[in-house]
């Protein structure tokens, strides 16, 4: 090998067969440039396009005043939908078409259809300018004293890493600590507004629940009966996204394991909703099977079995909450969970 | 001229009122004639062009009536079924714009589609630029602004997806906060940051707004510029074929062909996506109702230009590991992360892995044709098929309820495949280059098949073989015959040892593996034995066509052909025998 590049050339061999030049394809003409009837037709064709275009924008504004917004049209495969929106759609869609359409068909029939030849510039820059920008760089340096001034240079290029710091600090307040400025994020993190005592309620309707209410196989989600004072008093959906859990029931002799002793309540467990993957809500139960599918990225979990992941990109267990009654008899929670819900953190070990 | 017509000198004093205080005449003289190559795919970039335009105007629009904040409202507009409800302004806003703004649904749906069409035809362009080698120096700036432009077209639509604050896009935003949370070391901060404290909090939806109005436009405004301007300086690529070389272009004047082509394409453009923004329900934010973190839809679906992030979420496996109390989640780093972070590298980064992998320091300006580039073509579509797979995976529910398969088993299987399918497709598709190159060399040297079968008079039997045509010739002489580069030596002639004789060594062998098996292109002489060859056939045939009926035997494909008035048959031929 000693042609080192041999991106260079090509033979003249294929030079000469491959660049023929473009005269060698002959020209066909078109029946716009043989027939000058041919050529009306095409320009009729293309201001009809263009009239049609006015014409739908009319139609535009008539539908705009005259089509009551709230009118549906049943039409085959698009179902039950809004008449406004199509309407209003074709002919402002139609009438934007037809002028591309109207000034293509121009181009292809009345313009020229001869291919033309155009020398490429070369891109590089002539020598003489790059010895210009050269010299100017080299002058740029010598004058300034970029190079002979060592302590100059140093502070400068210190100066430059340090002073994007301060944009840095001025994004720590998009978020401040509510309680005090004490708590860090992996400590409100770990915590939900469940605690001893507080009563389990159907997350829609706020009732109270009676475990003879949960029949076996049965399913329930629900939150905190506090939920709606502190969601009001927080004034965000922060304390819900935590606390919400889900209420199963299975015959006590299904569950093979739970994550505490005595955290069911006769058969009835209670588990956060949130799945520990990456913090979808959770609903999708078969009671045959007791496992819990996260319709986001499909990790499974085994209620019966401490809520163990059994398949899916999930690595933690279905948090449990511990339960029993209250002197009514409703369902309470036993404590807060004792583990943080919901997706993985760096600080949570 | 005596002849100048009014219009014409109004445009003369314009241009001249014009050049007078821009100075602009200089650059419509060298520019109002620039020519432009001619080709379907280069259309696919255009698209993208005029739907992001699309997207600004409709955009804009919704910016008017949109309000982007988390403030809970009731509900009182004119959606019967979620009257009285409990939701966010944005959310109460965004379905104010559906049903009590005129034409506001269409104008919304149209800013979905138009999004959705520039990520495809982004996407599709790219790849158009990869097959044809049109990233090759002096393009590679322009790849790099592309693949950048590329991620910002994610990431707007992502913000845009988020905005109407219903339950889908909380959900998508919900799993967006998971993965920040599971970045290591800062990961936890960031998240509070970011969304002001807890998800989904107060504040995320306003500052989301003002990323997805704003900045991400801003800068994916400033990039396409600067890749117009690139690809006007540099000049646009063109196909080979005839009288096209590196150092012309052959096509059509901007002045008048282009401009309408080009504009009236725009048109077309826009009027296809107010056509489909009219026609075709997009993102029903109505039906899933506002969000709240405690509430999901079955067969939660991204926008299909995240579906193969949220593929590769839910295809890794259940990795986390915990570190002197601190946690490493895995399972959200590497999908959702790690693998981005490497497919968008590696992609910026091809040109120039290319380039060093060859030794090509030349530049292009003539596109390459697939075929010619086996390997590239191959990494292509390789690449192409794992995205693919991570695609198929973020749906692998839905697919799993369509067929009635084990989502589990589905999974498995997509695990497995992302490993063993695209290196097969890498092989079946280097080899099918390759075959085309064999195709291309055949032609070259037999010129092309006609289909007709000749018996000469001593019963030989031929087919015709016909010459290309100068537009076939052109192209297939196009390829250029590129020897890898040689195995570097331990030392040179002075027995100077080579320092970088183990990266040298490394390059050569990747460039064996990049052009060894390429089919050279035969040499002029055996081009020229070949034609000599087909022209025989023709004057072979020559007798054939001289008949009164030559026209019927011209049109006459396949089969056997026969003197016209000989018998067509045995029994013809026995007959006519018994006859003299």
């Amino acid at each position: 090998m000693t042609d080192l590049n041999p991106h260079d050339g090509h033979g003249s061999q294929q030079a000469k067969l491959g660049h023929s030049p473009v005269a060698d394809v002959p020209h066909v003409l078109r029946v716009t440039d043989t027939d000058p009837k041919a050529a009306r037709r095409a320009e009729r064709q293309v201001a009809s396009m263009f009239v049609l275009s006015m014409v739908l924008v009319v139609a535009f504004v008539v539908a705009y005043w005259t089509i009551d917004k709230s009118t549906n049209v049943y039409i085959p495969v698009f179902g039950e939908v809004g008449l406004m929106t199509i309407v209003l759609g074709l002919t402002s869609g139609l009438s934007i078409l037809l002028i591309g359409a109207g000034a293509i068909q121009w181009a292809k029939k009345l313009m020229p259809d001869v291919e033309v030849v155009q020398m490429s510039h070369e891109l590089v820059s002539p020598e003489d300018a790059t010895a210009e920008a050269a010299a100017n760089y080299e002058r740029g340096k010598e004058e300034s004293g970029f190079a002979r001034f060592k302590i100059i240079r140093r502070s400068l290029i210190g100066a430059m890493a340090l002073f994007p710091i301060p944009l840095v600090f001025l994004l720590r307040d998009l978020w401040s600590s509510p309680v005090s400025g004490t708590l860090t994020p992996d400590e409100i993190l770990s915590k939900t507004i469940w605690k001893k005592g507080e009563r389990i309620v159907v997350d829609a309707t706020y009732q109270p629940i009676k475990p003879e209410d949960l029949p076996v196989g049965g399913l329930v989600s629900a939150v905190p009966a506090s939920m709606n004072e502190v969601q009001e008093a927080e004034g965000n959906l922060n304390a819900r996204g935590k606390a919400a859990i889900i209420l199963i029931r299975m015959d006590p002799s299904e569950i093979v394991s739970q994550q505490g002793d005595g955290w069911d309540y006769q058969g009835i467990l209670a588990y956060s909703k949130i799945c520990t993957h990456v913090g979808c809500p959770i609903a999708l139960y078969e009671q045959r099977t007791h496992h819990l599918l996260c319709p986001c990225h499909q990790s499974t979990f085994d209620l019966a079995n401490s809520g163990n992941v059994v398949f899916g990109p999930a690595a933690r267990n279905m948090p449990q909450l511990p339960i029993g009654v209250d002197s009514e008899g409703y369902l309470v929670a036993m404590d807060d969970f004792n583990q943080p819900i919901g997706p993985s953190f760096w600080e949570r070990g | 001229m005596s002849t100048t017509s009014p219009v014409e000198k109004k445009g003369a004093a314009v241009a001249t009122y014009a050049d007078q205080r821009l100075g602009s005449n200089k650059f419509l003289a060298r520019n109002l004639g620039k020519v432009f190559p001619d080709h379907w795919s280069f259309m696919l970039g255009e698209i993208a062009l005029y739907s992001f335009i699309v997207v600004l105007l409709t955009g804009v629009y919704l910016t008017l009536f949109f309000k982007p904040s988390m403030v809970e409202v009731v509900y009182n507009g004119s959606y019967v079924p979620l009257k009285g409800i409990q939701m966010s302004e944005a959310y109460a806003s965004t379905l104010d714009i559906s049903f009590d703004v005129r034409g506001g649904l269409l104008i919304r749906q149209m800013h979905h589609w138009a999004a959705l069409i520039f990520l495809a035809s982004m996407t599709v362009h790219m790849f158009r630029v990869f097959f044809t080698g049109a990233f090759r120096k002096p393009r590679e700036f322009n790849w790099i602004i592309g693949v950048v432009l590329v991620t910002m077209g994610l990431l707007a639509g992502f913000s845009g997806y988020s905005l109407p604050d219903d339950l889908l896009s909380g959900t998508g935003l919900q799993i967006a906060r998971g993965i920040v949370q599971a970045i290591p070391v800062i990961g936890t901060w960031a998240a509070f940051l970011l969304f002001g404290g807890e998800f989904p909090g107060n504040d995320f939806i306003s500052r989301l707004y003002s990323i997805h109005i704003l900045l991400i436009p801003g800068l994916i405004l400033a990039l396409v510029t600067l890749h117009l301007i690139m690809v006007f300086t540099q000049k646009h690529t063109q196909f080979p074929g005839p009288g096209r070389t590196n150092e012309n272009v052959v096509g059509y004047p901007l002045m008048p062909v282009y401009m309408a082509k080009a504009g009236g394409f725009f048109f077309i453009v826009f009027g296809v996506i107010s056509l489909v923004g009219g026609l075709i329900s997009i993102n029903p934010i109505w039906i899933f109702g506002p969000y709240t973190p405690d509430q999901v839809s079955a067969g939660s679906q991204p926008d299909w230009y995240i579906g193969f992030l949220d593929g590769a979420l839910r295809l890794m496996p259940n990795w986390e590991t915990s570190l002197a109390g601190f946690t490493l989640s895995w399972n959200i780093l590497i999908p959702a992360l790690i693998l981005p972070g490497i497919l968008f590298t590696a992609l910026g980064a091809y040109p120039f892995i290319e380039a060093w992998v060859t030794g090509d320091k030349s530049e292009h300006h003539l596109l390459e044709r697939p075929r010619n580039a086996p390997t590239r073509t191959a990494l292509g579509t390789m690449s192409i098929s794992f995205y693919l797979l991570l695609l198929v995976g973020g749906g692998n529910d839905i697919i799993a309820i369509a067929f009635d398969l084990s989502i589990n088993s589905i999974t498995w299987f997509l695990r497995i495949a992302l490993f063993v399918i695209p290196p097969i497709v890498f092989v079946f598709t280097r080899r099918i280059c390759l075959g085309l190159q064999r195709r291309d060399q055949a032609k070259l040297l037999h010129g092309y098949e006609s289909g007709r079968v000749l018996r000469l008079p001593h019963g030989e039997f031929i087919e015709v073989h016909e010459p290309l045509s100068v537009k076939e010739l052109a192209v297939i002489t196009s390829k250029k015959d590129i020897a890898p580069l040689p195995a570097p030596e331990k030392t040179d002639i002075d027995g100077v040892k080579n320092k970088k004789f183990k990266s040298h060594s490394r390059r050569a062998k990747l460039s064996r593996f990049f052009y060894g098996e390429n089919v050279p292109l035969p040499s002029l002489a055996e081009i020229e034995a070949g034609q000599a060859h087909v022209a025989h056939d023709a004057s072979l045939e020559a007798p054939l066509a001289a008949y009164e009926d030559a026209d019927e035997i011209r049109t006459f494909h396949g089969g056997v052909l026969h003197h016209p008035g000989m018998p067509e048959t045995n029994t013809e031929q026995a007959g006519q025998n018994a006859e003299h």
